[in-house]
């Protein structure tokens, strides 16, 4: 009998006020038994509408059904099957607006807790498993992959399964992306991160990292190297700014910088050789994602006061649902409808804080959304050390601009064909932030696994020829 | 790894190291910089490419010991290896078409000067060399820069070598005195930079100058390294480092390498006495 209960096994995770001062994992994990009594709420739905909200298609239903069966590595390996990164995916996917949406016990009560089973399978997998992935048996055809983040990494994974021998190419010292720049440690441990590079490695993946292509390479050279297509998954790293007074101010970050300095170049650690200010009043600019782990990053360093300072209302807000309610449980204050005009100096040309005006929300816009428009006479200031700009990132140009016939869009996203990725350029696929702008880890790995097989096939078309 | 071929030192705070790093040497120009980790727990600090060897597939950079970093990676001798080298980022220096040039450096400076003057004599140029020390200890570079002038001017602040007086004395000297130049290069501290460009304003002399600034990634991924030039927003690492100094915002510049000293001077303290040992 399946489990009739509404809700979901809630996730454990540390308490909110012990977390917002360390950097270890928020969510902990389900136990064996929360995960089999996770599992028998799924119904085993013969159409699987779940699996169509997944961008990559992994069958849910299945490794659902070898977890109640205990077959835990059995399960992992349904998963491996589609996916190149469960325990990431497992972490960070947005669940509630893919998988889950569609689970028919959502539409009365919540759904199974999929993302938290596909957590536990990975987890458990990685604790447990010794077995060597097998590497396929190679089947002569070079793949170069631009770019070690999601897209990257989940077209390389599919291509060597395939028995592809692929390069991947990394610009700096560590493959990841923004899965070691960006996302912070509390909610995926870099740990796991190089443990799925690892993965990859025993596919016979190789990583070059400190290779910037577009600058110590062309892709025209990986061509002539004897690479016989390309992937670019160089992703949107290039950070927005407001065009605001003061944005040079010292104590002004990027949520890339910031982020950077924290994740990837480890300033969260004692004694790190990173310096960043431990500001006491920070304000994050932006209501994504990627302004929720800047706040919680901020709060961790030690603020006092962090503020989330958003143009548009809650209904508005484009972060998971789950990662602004963990924000708030931390002490994270949301200036909701509240638009910086201004960054003030202060003292020595440090930030002392910044003017900002009401708004309110009128007619919707492109987006959809509804468009915020400034109240008159609304404007006041906060009293801030540091400022941090999280409104967006846009494909980075180094590739366009040393890549003849590559055609991109205005705002910098290269052209490729759905779901393929085919680019302009003959032989060239491109997927994730770099195609679409700043998107999701799971967009970018459905793009990488489509790109792949789209690889496979030209690859197999020209050999045939 | 990269392995470090020759360790020179070049005055007591400035070292010349050799680096092997065939990938990077085969596409370096003048003007472009590299990012490196001597260690694995460093920071990644850029540098300006000193000289390339495409044959030998090695990259030299001179480096002053500024910082924690900088501190360490001076502990590496031949030999070693630093344990990330990535490059050559940035666009290349401009010196296609240029018949007449002054190239002007100040301290370690010159080391980013040095390769420029090169390229520029190789092609022809007529170059006037003009390089800025606080006192004769601590000059570098001669006999390179002497081979690829046709003048060549020393300043000291304290006068014990060359002329006493500051690398603009000398420019506005020869500018008084009618030289004239398709263009003026600088390259030193901000403070040099931005007198020489306020000198090469009134003469009207269009001006290069060679932006240093705090950088994580050098691919346009941090926006640490952003700058105003002519009123507009621009990043060092992939839209520089060079940019044409009269647009450039020198103060906000040097305020914003401020940015961290405290911190860093309390690493500083904090390395120091590690080498000092026990």
């Amino acid at each position: 009998m399946p489990n009739m209960s509404l809700k979901k096994n809630e996730m454990p995770a540390q308490p909110a006020d012990v977390r917002n001062g360390n950097f270890d994992e928020v969510a902990l994990g389900y136990t064996e038994e929360q995960a089999l009594d996770e599992a028998a709420r799924c119904l085993h739905c013969k159409n699987k509408p779940c699996r169509e909200g997944c961008p990559v298609g992994i069958d849910i239903p299945a490794f659902i059904a070898r977890v109640a069966e205990k077959d835990y590595e059995g399960a992992y390996q349904v998963i491996a099957e589609s996916s190149s990164l469960p325990a990431v995916c497992g972490r960070v996917c947005p669940q509630e607006t893919q998988c889950e949406k569609h689970c028919v016990r959502a539409i009365k009560g919540e759904s199974v807790g999929i993302g938290r089973l596909e957590r536990f399978v990975a987890d458990y997998h990685n604790n447990h498993s010794k077995a060597e992935a097998v590497r396929p048996v190679s089947n002569g055809h070079r793949v170069a992959v631009i770019g070690s983040g999601p897209a990257g990494l989940t077209c390389a994974g599919e291509l060597a399964r395939m028995g592809y021998d692929v390069t991947v190419f990394e610009a700096l010292h560590l493959p990841g992306g923004v899965l070691v720049y960006g996302i912070p440690e509390f909610r995926l441990p870099k740990a796991i991160v190089s443990r799925e590079v690892e993965t990859l490695r025993s596919l016979g993946v190789k990583i070059e990292t400190n290779v910037v292509v577009g600058k110590s390479r062309s892709i025209d050279e990986l061509f002539e190297s004897g690479f016989e297509a390309v992937f670019i998954g160089s992703g949107a790293g290039l950070p927005k700014f407001m065009n605001i007074p003061g944005e040079n101010l010292k104590g002004v970050y990027s949520a890339n910088e910031f982020l950077t300095r924290v994740n990837l170049m480890k300033a969260y650690q004692p004694g790190s050789e990173t310096p960043i200010m431990h500001a006491d009043r920070v304000a994050v600019v932006g209501g994504g994602n990627v302004a929720m782990d800047a706040a919680r990053c901020a709060k961790r360093l030690g603020a006092s006061k962090v503020y989330i300072v958003y143009r548009r209302g809650a209904d508005e807000l484009p972060a998971r649902a789950e990662e602004v309610e963990h924000a708030k449980e931390e002490g994270i204050e949301f200036r909701l409808l509240t638009n910086p005009i201004e960054i003030l100096r202060g003292e020595n040309g440090f930030v002392s804080g910044i003017r900002c005006e009401k708004m309110e929300l009128g007619e919707p816009d492109a987006s959809g959304r509804r468009r915020p428009i400034p109240v008159r006479d609304s404007a006041f200031d906060m009293e801030l050390d540091a400022v941090i700009m999280a409104i967006g990132t846009s494909p980075n140009p180094l590739i366009k601009s040393t890549t003849k016939g590559l055609e991109t869009q205005k705002w910098g996203g290269i052209v490729a064909e759905e779901p393929s990725g085919q680019t302009s350029r003959e032989g060239v696929f491109a997927g994730g932030d770099a195609v679409t702008g700043a998107a999701t880890v799971i967009l970018a790995m459905g793009a990488g696994k489509s790109s792949a097989h789209a690889i496979d096939e030209y690859i197999r078309s020209k050999s045939a020829k | 790894m990269y392995k470090i071929l020759r360790k020179e030192k070049l005055n007591p705070t400035v070292t010349r190291m050799e680096i092997l790093a065939p990938e990077v040497a085969a596409k370096a120009e003048p003007g472009q910089f590299i990012i490196l980790r001597p260690l694995d727990d460093s920071e990644r600090i850029p540098l300006t490419v000193a000289d390339f060897d495409r044959e030998k597939g090695s990259v030299t950079i001179i480096f002053q010991i500024v910082g924690a970093t900088t501190a360490v990676l001076n502990t590496l001798e031949e030999g070693d290896s630093v344990c990330d080298f990535v490059g050559p980022l940035g666009v290349p220096s401009h010196t296609e078409g240029l018949k007449r040039v002054c190239v002007v450096g100040g301290g370690v400076g010159c080391a980013i000067a040095y390769p420029v003057a090169k390229k520029l004599a190789a092609s022809g140029c007529e170059v006037h060399t003009i390089v800025g020390f606080r006192s004769r200890d601590l000059l570098i570079l001669e006999d390179e820069f002497k081979a690829v002038s046709d003048r060549y001017f020393v300043m000291t602040d304290d006068g014990s070598y060359g002329e006493k007086g500051l690398v603009t004395d000398a420019l506005r000297k020869l500018l008084e005195s009618g030289e004239k130049y398709d263009e003026v290069i600088a390259i030193g501290p901000l403070v040099m930079m931005k007198f020489v460009c306020a000198l090469t304003k009134e003469f009207g002399v269009k001006t290069m100058i060679s932006m240093n600034p705090i950088m994580i990634d050098g691919t346009g991924m941090c926006g640490c390294c952003r700058l105003t030039v002519g009123g507009e927003m621009k990043f060092a690492c992939v839209d520089g480092p060079d940019f044409d100094g009269h647009q450039v915002d020198f103060n906000e510049a040097m305020d914003r390498l401020t940015m961290y000293r405290p911190q860093e001077a309390e690493r500083r303290e904090a390395h120091c006495n590690l080498f000092k040992g026990v």
